[in-house]
């Protein structure tokens, strides 16, 4: 495997284990260079993370899919009520 | 008048000067769009969802009264919900609930279980010994409503802290940084609780696939 003096290949490598602890880090972009390169490293010779990776992806998307909730009538109606009734600055 | 079919709300600048114009329109949407995080965060706090429903209620009063006031030295939605955690907190107090913000620890260990993993003795130490099994596709309509309540649940059951964090971020869609503004966490420590309560709910997801798979 030819590592070309490349960041990566000093790093110390992620087991699958390690891995998965910093996928939200990861996701965030908070991870420094050599720590992000590691995980792409690993992504990269890795179907089984690779999968992880994107079911954990899917989970943060279906997470924004929860249902409506909306305040009861007579609360929203209140609100509204006091929002009309105060006197706008402008 | 404003009109939001979309669903997105624009620009702070605009929501501020409208509320002040007194848009009942902007008002609105802000009701519709923000009522269900705030909802969801209050119950973490106090003991009912009345005292949950009365906390967003004196939430949205106190920002009617001061909107005037609003410096725009955070965005709109994180000056509100720190309203909200605010009354939130001291009505857990009165109601001898309270959240202690600084005891990490007892939010139990890491986001996936150790046992999934070969040990120190195997040929891979660390590797998946049970890989992550392949998801059907939810393009089935109900599948996907099946795993929304699946979801619901698995937030339901997560440690308060981790679910106040998960639902600002992944249910809401607020950005890391109103996280940390809105509870006054680091963002270290926004992101330790994130991660687990992200990984508790995709390994709930996952059970419920297997499962599905296996009655298939």
């Amino acid at each position: 495997m030819g590592t070309e003096g490349k960041a990566g290949s000093v790093v110390k490598r992620f087991t699958c284990g390690e891995l998965v602890e910093v996928v939200t880090a990861y996701l965030d972009d908070a991870l420094d260079e050599p720590g992000r390169a590691a995980v792409e490293d690993h992504l990269a010779g890795c179907a089984d993370c690779g999968r992880y990776l994107d079911q954990y992806r899917a989970t943060v998307r279906a997470l924004a899919d929860q249902p409506r909730e909306q305040l009861s009538r007579p609360v929203r109606d209140r609100l509204t009520a006091a929002f009309k009734a105060r006197r706008p600055s402008a | 008048m404003a009109s939001f079919a979309g669903g997105a709300l624009p620009p702070d600048h605009v929501i501020v000067t409208a509320l002040r114009a007194g848009d009942e329109a902007m008002f609105a949407a802000l009701l519709d769009t923000w009522s269900r995080g705030m909802l969801r965060v209050a119950r973490s706090y106090v003991s009912t969802d009345d005292s949950a429903e009365e906390v967003v209620q004196d939430t949205w009063l106190a920002v009617i009264g001061a909107i005037d006031d609003f410096e725009g030295r955070s965005s709109v939605r994180t000056w509100v919900y720190r309203i909200l955690v605010n009354a939130a907190k001291k009505r857990g107090l009165r109601e001898s609930r309270t959240l202690p913000w600084s005891a990490l620890e007892s939010d139990g260990g890491r986001g996936v279980d150790p046992s999934r993993f070969h040990g120190v003795d195997a040929g891979l130490p660390g590797s998946w010994k049970v890989p992550p099994a392949a998801w059907p596709t939810p393009e089935n309509q109900a599948l996907a409503a099946e795993a929304r309540g699946i979801i619901a649940e698995a937030l339901a059951e997560l440690p308060p802290r981790q679910r106040i964090v998960i639902t600002l971020r992944d249910v809401e869609g607020c950005t890391s940084e109103e996280v940390c503004d809105i509870l006054d966490i680091s963002p270290a420590n926004q992101r330790v609780l994130l991660h687990r309560a992200r990984s508790v709910v995709r390994d709930r997801l996952e059970g419920y696939f297997r499962s599905v798979m296996a009655a298939e």
